[in-house]
């Protein structure tokens, strides 16, 4: 009989070894689990594009559909709201008014630069109602010279009630509040002249 | 009955545990009011346990049906109502009582040295329990809840790079919903009870391995009998479970007051806009979190945004939970308790709290341009307890610590 002797190396080996193989083991096993935190194929497939008929839309009247779950403005500016778009008065006062700087993918390209609306129809706008700070949807505030939000220095626009960002008629954002970038434009078209569909991009013409 | 007993401990070490942790757990004699509320947390846990799982039993975990399951709660199952505000009430109740605990170990210096660990396991409970209370809030499925949850899971879309997948793959969906709604459940009801009730026994198991500090900061293991029992100890029980007993009477005394004249406190343990169920569509006027999470939200809102980017002031907020772990070794004072400590200890420790509370108010309130200043103003007095904390306990003169506890 030889004697015994424990080959530590052996065993140091061998610890080392199944360790790996059983982390690379959890690894593998713990891909299933995290992904079905991932949104369903139900999910996925619910993202349809939205209609809506502007027929009936009054000036400064402001309508709100739900796009993939989010909250979408379709509201109808009057002519002194988009002068007002235009002034220097106000775009000094915002953070990036021609949506070059931060906020260059919150738009589709076809959409004008201070209106944020598809040419011709500059009175119609289209913004997706979810601060882009934290996600907040901000209210519609359109009365020109509201004194809680800064007198006549406020052209109308939106203010989100809960870190009290402020946003233009056209979604931008004003210089110095929480919110980082204007307001997202979602994809939108024109199947007629009074019924946008929400969630496809315009047609080249 | 004598023949029961030793039946039992021949198979489990019942006696021995007995006395390991109770008849024979010597426990410093100058407790005083601050040392109530360990055990009161204790019961707190116990009481949301029981509730939860009778809740559980008729919740709907279901964007389309959760409002109105909970109502059914509230109206159509009897006792329902006492139920849920036994539930929603404990948990501010359970924050009051964490909160005086966590206040006590500033007092007496009890996350010093050899309690480190035990500090560090109590940490990890209270930001679970945080997550708990935030995933609960959740469920009712009304305004504050929807929108807190979209305010709160945004933060995570902040991170830069993998910002926007993680917030789609927290939600499970493009927008807090249905999906978010059913996890959240998972979360509150399992997997976090869960994690807490472990965590709590490993709390206690740390707490009597290097047994309790007190209000003079003297370990008392340091000066024992010739029995080897510290002479200012006294068995835990029977002394301290009959006066725990006592407090836990009177605590239920006010606990009941609340529950039965002021369950919603006027807004402050359930906001108003949470009885009206979730509108995706509309943003309530004024959103803020319930009052136990409002302090380091307002540090969140401290903070403006950088480089176009929400992602500072969300680190911020994170740090002003996390820095507490490291108090163990930022605090570079000779003695424990606030009894001996230096004037100049006890000035950062008012300022802290005074702080705290102004943060905490503070969250309640909309943002105005004096109350955004104020915020920034307690921000900075908060992170200068820690920051400088290794600097002001060095310095100054503390008293000398007897080597009894007085009283």
């Amino acid at each position: 009989m030889s004697e015994q002797t424990i080959d530590l190396k052996k065993r140091r080996f061998l610890t080392k070894a199944t360790g790996v193989v059983g982390a690379v083991g959890v690894g593998f096993v713990a891909w299933p689990f995290l992904s079905t935190w991932k949104p369903s194929a139900k999910t996925k497939a619910a993202g349809a594009p939205v209609d809506v008929d502007i027929s009936k839309l009054e000036s400064g009247q402001l309508v709100r559909v739900l796009w993939r779950k989010k909250p979408v403005w379709v509201f109808k500016r009057d002519e002194s709201a988009l002068d007002a778009l235009n002034s220097e008065d106000l775009i000094s006062k915002l953070a990036d008014p021609n949506g070059t700087g931060n906020s260059k993918n919150q738009q589709p390209k076809y959409v004008s630069s201070n209106y944020r609306s598809i040419e011709n129809k500059e009175a119609i706008a289209v913004i997706v109602g979810v601060c882009t700070h934290l996600g907040c949807s901000p209210t519609y505030r359109p009365e020109p010279g509201a004194s809680d939000l800064g007198g006549d220095s406020w052209k109308g626009g939106f203010y989100c009630p809960c870190h009290g960002s402020k946003f233009d008629l056209a979604g931008r954002v004003y210089a110095g509040v929480p919110a980082p970038t204007n307001l997202e434009i979602p994809p939108y078209q024109y199947v007629t002249e009074s019924l946008i569909r929400i969630g496809i991009d315009q047609k080249n013409t | 009955m004598k023949n029961n007993q030793s039946w039992i401990d021949q198979r489990f070490p019942l006696s021995k545990v007995w006395n390991e942790h109770l008849a024979e757990y010597y426990t410093p004699r100058n407790f005083n009011f601050w040392y109530f509320f360990g055990g009161l947390a204790v019961l707190m846990l116990g009481m949301q346990l029981i509730t939860g799982i009778f809740l559980t039993m008729y919740y709907k975990p279901d964007a389309a049906n959760a409002f109105a399951s909970v109502e059914y709660i509230m109206r159509d199952i009897e006792w329902g109502w006492l139920i849920r505000y036994l539930h929603s009430t404990g948990a501010s109740a359970f924050f009051v009582i964490i909160y005086l605990h966590m206040f006590r170990a500033l007092l007496y210096g009890s996350y010093k040295g050899p309690r480190e660990f035990l500090w560090i396991l109590g940490m990890l409970l209270y930001v679970l329990l945080a997550a708990e209370a935030f995933f609960g809030y959740v469920l009712p499925w009304g305004q504050m809840s929807f929108w807190g949850a979209q305010v709160i899971i945004s933060l995570f879309g902040s991170v830069p790079l993998i910002g926007p997948d993680l917030l789609v793959w927290i939600l499970g969906d493009y927008a807090v919903g249905d999906a978010t709604l059913n996890r959240f459940f998972s979360l509150h009801v399992i997997v976090l009870p869960l994690l807490l009730v472990v965590l709590v026994f490993l709390h206690l198991v740390a707490l009597h391995h290097v047994g309790s500090n007190n209000p003079d900061g003297i370990e008392i293991k340091e000066n024992k009998d010739k029995d080897g029992i510290p002479k200012d100890g006294i068995p835990f029980h029977p002394y301290f479970t009959i006066k725990d007993s006592m407090v836990v009477v009177g605590f239920i005394w006010i606990l009941c007051a609340v529950i039965f004249y002021a369950p919603a406190l006027n807004g402050y343990f359930l906001e108003h806009a949470n009885f009206v169920e979730a509108n995706p569509l509309k943003t309530p006027e004024h959103i803020a979190p319930v009052w136990y999470l409002t302090p380091f939200y307002s540090v969140l809102r401290a903070i403006p945004p950088m480089f176009g980017s929400q992602f500072p002031g969300v680190l911020a907020m994170f740090a002003a939970i996390l820095i507490f772990f490291a108090l163990p070794w930022l605090d570079r004072s000779p003695v424990k308790s606030i009894r001996y400590r230096s004037p100049i200890y006890k000035w950062a420790l008012g300022i802290f709290v005074v702080s705290f509370v102004m943060l905490g108010w503070l969250g309640l309130k909309p943002v105005t341009p004096t109350y955004a200043l104020l915020g920034r103003i307690a921000t900075a007095l908060y992170f200068a307890y820690f920051i400088l904390m290794p600097w002001y306990t060095s310095i100054g003169k503390t008293k000398e610590v007897p080597t009894r506890v007085t009283e």
